[in-house]
């Protein structure tokens, strides 16, 4: 009796450890997914897919890869969403320095044009 | 009049889904319930990390779009001779599966050792370490090869200059962070054989005690390494 009630004022414990448990299953499978993902990446390039198709192809199995990485591998899946949040939000904030980037890119690309056409013209040959 | 151990302050079941993010994020209490800090504040470095990569990933994206110079054939620069046959970007994919073959290792090695399976899990870190090694070695390889084609951060013989620059910068800076994950795994899987977090015995270094989350946390760091190079052959090698 007296050990019940000396059990329930204990002070709140720090919060209880879970270890994450998943059947190993779960590993070898995105393993086996993560394989065949790149490999499909590789033969992007061994057919010389170009364009659109290209980096369209080239984006999927990179984000794909990189979800399940992060869900499954990192058990990112099973966190809560509290941390989920703090980690996956702040990186939108990439998008858009990728996007400000990419119109510096461009603008610097088409200034060196107009000012050393000559340049651009004797770089440009095949290799 | 005793407490009711649902209600009783601190001992609180933390809501679930949005609801408990708007909870967790207004509570006043710590804001990462039930996630161990070395957990948090290991995911928090991941992300400073991911800024560090993004810039670099983001800059070379800057100078490709910006040069005037053709960019060299990615595909042909790091394509391999095999039996006399020109095979492309060959050694970026066994790259490629060597880490991802490292990162199921390592998840493995994670399952294990919450499982207290001092062995299993030692073996794992082990056999991730070595193949952050050979990741690292055949990382070498090609560094090695390109310089003896002349490949230079300032030049190279195939096209725009910026190549090499880019190249050494985030390769060299990725390849960093393998050969000090691998550094790590070693400490690791030493202290994991030698039933360190079974008896809880403090680090040598920060003097905290031995726990199979450490493999864990150990693990976010080599999946993210991992993560890294998906971008990198995304948009280095393939792009």
């Amino acid at each position: 009796m007296s050990h019940a009630q000396s059990h329930e004022h204990t002070p709140a414990a720090p919060a209880k450890l879970e270890g994450q448990a998943h059947p190993i299953s779960v590993y070898l499978w995105i393993w086996g997914l993560l394989f065949v993902l790149s490999f499909f990446s590789y033969l992007v390039d061994y057919f010389h897919f170009q364009g659109f198709l290209r980096w369209s192809l080239i984006l999927l199995f990179m984000f794909l890869k990189a979800g399940l990485i992060i869900a499954i591998f990192m058990h990112m899946a099973w966190e809560r969403l509290a941390l989920v949040y703090a980690i996956l939000v702040p990186t939108c904030a990439l998008l858009v320095l990728t996007g400000l980037m990419s119109l510096e890119g461009d603008y610097t690309f088409h200034t060196r044009g107009a000012y050393f056409a000559p340049a651009v013209q004797e770089a440009v040959k095949p290799h | 009049m005793a407490h009711d151990a649902a209600t009783a302050p601190g001992t609180l079941e933390p809501g679930k889904g949005l609801q408990g993010f708007v909870a967790d994020w207004s509570s006043d209490q710590r804001a990462f319930k039930k996630v161990p800090w070395g957990k948090a504040m290991m995911w928090i470095f991941l992300l400073s990390d991911t800024f560090v990569f993004a810039s670099f990933l983001v800059s070379y994206m800057t100078v490709r779009m910006s040069t005037t110079v053709p960019w060299p054939n990615v595909s042909k620069v790091f394509s391999l001779t095999v039996a006399g046959q020109e095979v492309p970007l060959l050694l970026i994919a066994i790259m490629t599966f060597i880490l991802i073959s490292s990162s199921g290792t390592m998840a493995m090695a994670v399952k294990f050792g919450y499982q207290k399976d001092r062995r299993k899990t030692a073996l794992l870190i082990l056999a991730t370490a070595a193949f952050g090694a050979t990741f690292v070695g055949m990382q070498a390889f090609e560094w090695t090869k390109l310089i003896m084609e002349g490949v230079r951060p300032w030049g190279n013989p195939f096209g725009a200059a910026q190549f090499g620059s880019s190249f050494f910068m985030i390769t060299g800076f990725h390849g960093f962070h393998v050969s000090v994950g691998v550094v790590f795994l070693l400490i690791m899987a030493a202290k994991v054989w030698r039933g360190k977090l079974d008896t809880e015995a403090p680090g040598f270094l920060t003097g905290r005690r031995g726990n199979y989350e450490m493999v864990e946390v150990m693990g976010l760091y080599w999946h993210f390494v991992d993560l890294v190079w998906v971008f990198i052959f995304a948009f280095f090698y393939l792009w």
